[in-house]
């Protein structure tokens, strides 16, 4: 499914669409646990369950792309990749296999474009974008330098997908380390709000029947 | 789960026997237990609590923690009655004690007069199956009001000239307004519209020992951690089991209607979470499964002496489905709106509630009203304009520009009765418990794609009017999943063209009564939870009187 009809389907399938969008389109992922959140809080972040060490700094290396840091945190400092392996270890087994098949591919990628790299995590951030560049939709497939990669292709979206949830989830869950996403995006870490709630409606009068109907009474 | 219930045995001959615990199930089984019947209901889903509704995006909405489960009940899908149905989720509903009222969003509009009698206004449509109903808006008044005043809704009576009338004004006032709700009103009124407080089934102000919503942000889709939400498990379910005649017995997954030789239902067979099978007999069955689950029972239920399904003499169980249609217009804007607090929907118009077809072109009408739709999960997928980039610095930044900026504007309308919309059985595929999945067949009236595309045309209008900085919306195209489930098992006068009379009860089986989205004959404008629970207030004094005369046993 494409970005704009994931969206169409989003936008158009009625009160329980957020529920349904993910439900449909979500490859059963990552647990509530709050083992991650506890493992990026850790002075000595405990073993990893499912990935090797190796593998963990490639698949930082790619969610810290996803969303970089810059002059605010992204995915490595909302601890990602540890949300990402609890899940993998747990019920979200089913895209072991997109890591573990995608990850090599991804290497050969990375060696097709840069002849002397033999990792993802080895080259400069900007050599990092121009291989995830290569999996984008609209990224140009005439005169491709390299071979089609499906295993890589869906690395990159699963990782995109387990990045982004992993960056703003609510923090008790697992991911979104000290709240650092929610920080990022404006979403202030409270679990109960008042009223007013934004700048539109904080010098609203309260309701008043419009002139016309007040005109008829 | 209160120490005041009641634990029947399965060979116990209850009054009642309920299917299904949400919006009608919960009432039915308040009234008749209060009436003092003894009521068992089965509810096929958990029985979570408060304690286990969090703000966990992945394990409520990825996992379907409170819904319908895609692994366990696939079903499949098709457009019109001479494809073969492929495998696709095609419903959403709650499973759980409380159903989907436990994960909705809220909106308690009443039907209006023109609800009722479209048919005899209008005149047939060509192309849909339009009926009046057997019952008006007068009918029910009485038990919205009730609907209202029991289950607890907040709003402002007379703020919308549009409303039908009331006996009664709101027991409580309306929610506070939230930014998108005043961008929505100062734009509906320069346009000459009528926006008003929307009617929300969510408390304003504490009662009946249940908090005022705290404005915690995950509403939509999410279950309420303090039971603000007038979900039937926050309220009709809770005062079913403080009569001490009521069980409610989750877990238990109804795929059978037992009838006796005599053609009367005698009871409900059910596998419990064992997958161990039982009957609970009954004298009367009442079966509040929801409109897709309702039909699939009736047809699961066929036997030699119902050979095309119980209830069934019509042929149309399971037709006539109708889902509502739905589409919104998204904007951003320069200042932060911060709908990530509080409940969904703050204003709403009914202006274009009744659309003149000569004018436009088409039949059918809607409401608008000012939401967002979207967790932060959901937000990054769905949230963000296009052409936006899907990763790197640039995403980072549009998320933390937008998040707090970004509105939308929903339509909401009528979905005409088709016949050959429906759920049936799938003829190939079984469910994990090996019975024959649920198979819709849907392809939108064509009258419902102009009316959703000449809706989304006024809520551009409004993001206009408001000044939004941006606003997009995407092509209308054809339904193919459920929400609103609805008309499958349609009330009328007639045994030949409806499956129950306007007492709810079964034309084919004197002691088998309906009560659900299945029952509505027309889909009203989009929002029909409120119509369900006035049915089912309804439908518990029908089903009362009738077994005080003694027309139930006999």
């Amino acid at each position: 499914m494409n970005e704009l009809s994931r969206r169409n389907f989003l936008l158009r399938t009625g009160t329980g669409l957020s529920a349904a969008w993910i439900a449909a389109n979500w490859p059963a992922l990552l647990s509530a646990a709050t083992h991650a959140h506890n493992a990026a809080k850790a002075a000595t972040p405990p073993k990893f369950e499912f990935f090797t060490t190796d593998e963990a700094v490639e698949v930082e290396a790619i969610a810290a792309r996803i969303i970089p840091t810059n002059d605010t945190p992204g995915a490595r400092e909302a601890g990602v990749v540890y949300f990402i392996d609890r899940g993998l270890a747990t019920f979200g087994a089913d895209d072991q296999k997109t890591y573990r098949e995608g990850l090599p591919e991804l290497q050969a990628r990375v060696k097709e474009m840069f002849a002397s790299a033999s990792k993802f995590s080895g080259l400069t951030v900007e050599q990092q974008d121009t291989v995830l560049h290569s999996f984008d939709e609209n990224a140009p497939t005439a005169g491709r330098a390299f071979r089609a990669r499906p295993g890589a292709q869906n690395l990159f979206d699963t990782v995109r997908l387990h990045t982004i949830s992993g960056f703003l989830i609510d923090p008790e869950f697992g991911g979104n380390h000290d709240g650092v996403g929610w920080k990022v995006i404006g979403r202030e870490r409270e679990h109960m709000f008042q009223a007013p709630f934004g700048y539109y409606d904080k010098d609203y009068p309260g309701w008043q029947p419009a002139a016309k109907e007040a005109d008829k009474t | 789960m209160t120490a005041d219930q009641p634990r029947y045995k399965t060979s116990d001959e209850v009054d009642f026997v309920i299917i299904g615990s949400g919006a009608a199930g919960g009432i039915l089984a308040k009234e008749l237990s209060t009436n003092g019947f003894r009521v068992v209901v089965l509810e096929q889903g958990p029985y979570l609590t408060e304690a286990d509704f969090t703000h966990n995006e992945i394990e409520i909405l990825a996992q379907d923690k409170l819904t319908n489960h895609p692994k366990l009940q696939p079903t499949t899908v098709r457009k019109t009655p001479d494809e073969k149905a492929k495998p696709q989720r095609a419903v959403l509903y709650g499973r759980c004690v409380g159903g989907t009222s436990v994960h909705f969003t809220a909106n308690f509009w009443r039907f209006h007069e023109i609800d009722f009698i479209e048919r005899s206004k209008v005149g047939p449509i060509a192309g849909a199956n339009l009926v009046d109903w057997p019952i008006t808006y007068a009918d029910l008044e009485p038990y919205y009001t009730k609907v209202e005043w029991e289950i607890g809704v907040s709003g402002l009576a007379g703020a919308s000239p549009f409303d039908p009338s009331r006996s009664k004004p709101y027991p409580m006032p309306p929610l506070p307004v939230k930014s998108s709700g005043v961008i929505f009103e100062r734009a509906a009124r320069k346009l000459g519209w009528h926006p008003y407080p929307a009617p929300m089934a969510i408390l304003s102000q504490a009662r009946a020992g249940r908090s005022a919503c705290v404005n915690c942000g995950f509403c939509l889709g999410f279950g309420c951690e303090v039971g603000a939400k007038s979900s039937s498990l926050a309220t009709a379910i809770r005062m079913a089991e403080k009569t001490g005649r009521c069980e409610i017995r989750p877990n238990s997954y109804v795929h059978r209607i037992e009838t006796d030789a005599n053609g009367r239902a005698a009871g409900a067979v059910y596998f419990d979470e064992k997958r161990e099978t039982h009957l609970q007999k009954a004298k009367a069955v009442v079966i509040c499964a929801n409109g897709a689950e309702t039909p699939r029972l009736l047809l699961l239920s066929a036997n030699k002496q119902f050979p095309n399904g119980l209830a069934n003499s019509s042929g149309i169980v399971g037709k006539n489905l109708m889902f509502n249609i739905y589409a919104t217009v998204t904007g951003l804007y320069e200042n932060q709106l911060n709908e990530y607090k509080g409940y969904a929907v703050s204003r709403v118009l009914h202006d274009f509630y009744e659309l003149d077809a000569q004018k436009v072109g088409f039949y059918g009408g809607g409401g608008l009203d000012a939401r967002i739709d979207f967790t932060p999960i959901t937000f990054a997928f769905g949230g963000l304009p296009p052409g936006t980039p899907r990763w790197g610095k640039d995403f980072k930044a549009a998320l933390a520009h937008n998040f707090t900026r970004t509105m939308e504007v929903a339509c909401h309308g009528t979905s005409l009765p088709v016949e050959n919309n429906s759920f049936s059985l799938d003829p190939e595929l079984k469910d994990a418990w090996g019975l024959p999945a649920l198979r819709l067949t849907y392809k939108d009236h064509p009258d419902d794609l102009k009316l959703t595309n000449w809706l989304l045309e006024r809520a551009h209008e409004i993001h206009e009017a408001a000044g939004a900085r941006r606003k997009w919306s995407f092509p209308v195209g054809e339904q193919q999943f459920g929400v609103h489930l609805l008309g499958t098992c349609r009330m009328g006068n007639d045994p030949k063209t409806s499956v129950i009379n306007a007492d709810h009860r079964t034309h084919d089986v004197k002691n088998l009564f309906l009560c659900d989205g299945s029952s509505l004959v027309t889909s009203g404008r989009g929002q029909p939870t409120m119509t369900i629970e006035a049915l089912a207030f309804r439908a518990a004094d029908r089903i009362t009187a009738l077994a005080k005369r003694g027309e139930i046993s006999a």
